[in-house]
């Protein structure tokens, strides 16, 4: 019955242009996508050179692993509570903390990636005279792309579904609706606000997924996270480290 | 494109010799194989050659000049490098893998294209498979590729390191014949690498028998080795073999050729009455049945 009061609440136009006086679900919606893909991008820039660094020449793999280890283990909220009171509130301490959150799924992703690519077949071109940057541009990083882009996907969830935790701090997300709809029993806003949420967080995963796929090289056989020797067989490599961790 | 070897040693990292003192001239535009069993240091020393591994001591020097001196990425493109597993990019397709090493040294794209079909018809593929990518193709298929990859950039040096390993007796007695056909028209200075005496005899005009540690037993023509083992090593490594390249006249032979058995019974080859010359079929084990000769089927 709630579920369908919350759809109905989602449907409502009038929630579109402001809740509680404060800004409607498309404003929400649009603060949630800016904090997610300022967050993603910033982390992508730089994890993935790291990663790609880390998996090429096989050096400071325990260090990112340790890295991952040591953020997942903290409680989300906590950690955001922690760093947001001793950086201070606003733009950029919020964002320091997305972007930290979603640096080790991408870390991962990126290094099991090209760890994942046949060691013959970086031999080889390496043997055929491409230079190192020529070996990770043009072989490594096409190869691990599927694995990659897995890093990515779970990077995002990971940050959409913070993002929703920092309106306990004032910022703006869906995740306001969850917060003002549970202190003031509003049980309806609070249940439209988990829906969007998740609806958002679906939305992004089928579009990352879709993005996976096209990012399987042609030769390769389809399927993301697995690698190929050179008789074409695929041995499934689970992308350590990367757990999809979609929540807290 | 002569290459030679000066008292080069390889120690690697973790403590393993694979190479102690390794001198020896290879000529040039000639097959030199390099055959010993498994772990004698053979890729080890392949791989020398093109910078893959520099020595720990030692020098090696290509028509004269120390290679130390050649910056490895261009020492390599300008050297044609066939290994076992075919090591093509998965990802492109058999022309664009072919095409690789040109394009990196800025051969426009189109003219890369062309020459890689054209180098396709050179080792016996059909063009119809320039399209395909290398999870496509045969194990033959494939190292015909690699031999089209290792030549793409028209190498004077050609290193194979058991180019034709993997594949069946059939499809490789193809490719040993289609690469004396090749050599026979380029002309390269190709350095091959076997464990097959066999393959190692057929290929080689000079052929270096290596003991473990890269010590060479004996350096020859295949002629030489045969009829003249350096010492008890030689004579053991194509010892194994030398009893069945006794062959005797088979007895229940009948009409004019007459049927060659090897020591162990095996049909080896017939004697023709005609020119009275003797056809050997080889000692390869699939020599051990005749009838494999009568069904030789392409791997295309
Ligand atoms: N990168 C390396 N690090 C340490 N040891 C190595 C390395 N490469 C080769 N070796 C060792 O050096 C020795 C010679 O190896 P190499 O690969 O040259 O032998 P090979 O004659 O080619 O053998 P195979 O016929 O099995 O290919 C072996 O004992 C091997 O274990
Ligand atoms: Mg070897």
């Amino acid at each position: 019955m709630l579920l369908l009061q919350g759809i109905a609440w989602i449907f409502a136009p009038a929630n579109w242009a402001s809740v509680n006086s404060g800004l409607g679900i498309g404003g929400e919606i649009l603060s949630h996508l800016f904090y997610t893909v300022l967050s993603v991008a910033i982390a992508a820039v730089v994890a993935v050179p790291i990663g790609l660094a880390i998996g090429h020449t096989g050096r400071g793999r325990g260090g990112a692993i340790l890295i991952g280890n040591v953020v997942r283990a903290f409680p989300t909220l906590g950690l955001l509570a922690i760093l947001l009171i001793l950086l201070g509130f606003g733009l950029i301490p919020t964002l320091v903390v997305f972007v930290l959150l979603g640096i080790p799924p991408l870390l991962a992703g990126a290094y099991a990636g090209v760890e994942s690519v046949d060691r013959q077949t970086v031999d080889a071109a390496r043997a055929m005279g491409m230079t190192e940057w020529q070996i990770l541009m043009k072989v490594e990083l096409p190869l691990a792309a599927p694995l990659l882009l897995g890093g990515l996907r779970s990077s995002t969830l990971q940050i959409i579904a913070t993002v929703a935790l920092v309106s306990e701090f004032g910022s703006d997300s869906l995740g306001a609706f969850i917060i003002s709809g549970a202190a003031t029993q509003d049980y309806v806003e609070m249940i439209g606000g988990s829906i969007l949420v998740t609806v958002l967080a679906l939305l992004a995963d089928a579009l990352l997924a879709g993005a996976q796929r096209l990012t399987v090289p042609r030769g390769v056989p389809r399927g993301a996270g697995g690698r190929t020797t050179a008789g074409g067989r695929r041995i499934l490599t689970a992308p350590s480290g990367a757990p999809i961790s979609e929540g807290n | 494109m002569s290459i030679e070897f000066r008292h080069v040693s390889k120690t690697f990292p973790d403590g393993t010799t694979a190479v102690e003192d390794f001198s020896l001239t290879i000529p040039s535009r000639e097959t030199t194989v390099l055959v010993g069993s498994s772990g004698c240091g053979k890729t080890t020393l392949l791989r020398m050659i093109n910078r893959m591994v520099d020595p720990s001591s030692g020098s090696i020097l290509i028509d004269g000049k120390d290679i130390a001196e050649i910056p490895p990425v261009g020492l390599r493109r300008s050297i044609g490098y066939v290994m076992q597993n075919s090591g093509l990019l998965p990802h492109r397709t058999v022309a664009d893998n072919v095409a690789t090493v040109p394009m990196l040294t800025g051969v426009p794209k189109r003219k890369a294209r062309e020459d890689a079909l054209a180098l396709l018809d050179r080792v016996g593929l059909d063009r119809a498979l320039a399209g395909r990518y290398p999870s496509q193709l045969s194990g033959g298929q494939q190292q015909r590729v690699g031999v089209a990859r290792g030549l793409a950039v028209d190498p004077n040096i050609l290193l194979m390191d058991e180019p034709f390993g993997a594949v069946d007796p059939i499809v490789r007695d193809e490719l040993q014949q289609e690469l004396l056909r090749l050599q026979g028209t380029l002309g390269k200075t190709v350095v091959f690498v076997t464990h097959d005496i066999d393959e190692a005899f057929l290929l080689g005009n000079q052929v270096v028998i290596l003991q473990r540690g890269g010590r060479i037993a004996q350096v020859g023509t295949p002629k030489e080795i045969l009829a003249n083992p350096a010492n008890e090593f030689v004579a053991d490594f194509i010892g194994a073999k030398r009893g069945k390249r006794r062959l005797r006249i088979d007895e229940t032979g009948r009409g004019e050729d007459v049927l060659l058995v090897d020591a162990a019974g095996y049909a080896a080859g017939v004697l023709s009455a005609d020119d009275a010359r003797l056809v050997l079929t080889g000692s390869g084990p699939k020599s051990r049945s005749v009838s494999n000769k009568t069904d030789q089927a392409g791997d295309a």
